[in-house]
């Protein structure tokens, strides 16, 4: 459950991150796969050097479709919606494999932000982005 | 056995040197306390933990956070062995403590977000790679003897 306060919190803090979203994106993509490596399993497609440009275009992908839902935290179902359809019936990505996103999302944020990334900015974080997960998740079955 | 890496083992080392254990230890707790609240009910004894301020402030926490730092050390220093350096530990936390296993992660987490924000990009994907293996190891370890 997320306060007024949280959910300006979280707007803010991604629309910071939208001009670098490419190199946040890849950041996060490339610990979550050195940390957890099945989840490499699912990008036999791209090349996952780090910094590659097909990494950098899919982490902006990741950034920019967060920050959009922040901008409107309580209208997530429907900003989702496609981005559901397409997990659901294309990319079929096991949904435990979201929290190993989140988390290396939130390393990423923490190892930019230091200090400002305090323990209620990590709370709220933590609550958007389970809330995220869930929600892509919707359609699974 | 856990094999370790050359590379693992440095940065294992180098990163629990630099620690200051009691300025960690508060902040891995504290976060934990915050983030995940239900891990309060294992520390209905010490008093204040009503919001983020209290806990950071209250004593208990903090000697607490240097009980588990210190207690990592021991891993840090057997890392050919942390599973026979945490049996003792492990039954501590299952029959005395009871403590859910899934909370080891959780602080686990707190830890490598810590430590992360403390070294910034030199907590690059390999270092926070070879941070959470060592502490997978020590959760795995935690849990052994749990029946």
């Amino acid at each position: 459950m997320l306060t007024q306060q949280e959910k300006e919190l979280i707007a803010q803090i991604w629309e910071k991150m939208i001009p670098v979203a490419p190199e946040i994106g890849s950041e996060s993509l490339l610990r979550m796969m050195t940390t957890f490596p099945g989840t490499k399993t699912y990008f036999s497609h791209l090349d996952i050097s780090p910094g590659s440009p097909q990494m950098l275009s899919h982490g902006k992908k990741i950034i920019l479709a967060i920050a959009e839902c922040s901008k409107d935290i309580s209208s997530m179902m429907d900003t989702l919606a496609p981005l559901q359809t397409l997990h659901a019936y294309k990319l079929k990505i096991d949904p435990c494999n979201f929290k190993l996103l989140s988390h290396c999302l939130i390393v990423t944020l923490a190892a930019h932000m230091g200090d400002a990334f305090d323990p209620i900015v990590h709370a709220a974080m933590d609550k958007f982005l389970s809330a995220f997960a869930a929600v892509l998740a919707e359609k699974y079955r | 056995m856990v094999e370790w890496t050359d590379f693992e083992r440095e940065t294992i080392k180098s990163i629990f040197g630099k620690l200051d254990y009691d300025d960690v230890g508060l902040a891995a707790l504290c976060r934990c306390l915050v983030v995940y609240p239900w891990t309060q009910r294992y520390f209905g004894n010490f008093g204040k933990l009503y919001n983020a301020d209290a806990i950071n402030a209250n004593p208990m926490v903090a000697a607490h956070g240097k009980v588990v730092l210190n207690g990592l050390d021991k891993a840090v220093k057997n890392l050919d062995n942390i599973k026979g350096t945490y049996t003792e530990l492990s039954v501590l936390h299952s029959e005395k403590l009871r403590v859910d296993p899934d909370n080891f992660r959780l602080l686990a987490d707190c830890l490598t977000i810590v430590v992360a924000a403390r070294m910034g990009a030199d907590f690059t994907a390999e270092v926070q790679a070879a941070f959470q293996k060592f502490l997978a190891v020590v959760v795995s370890s935690l849990c052994r003897q749990y029946h």
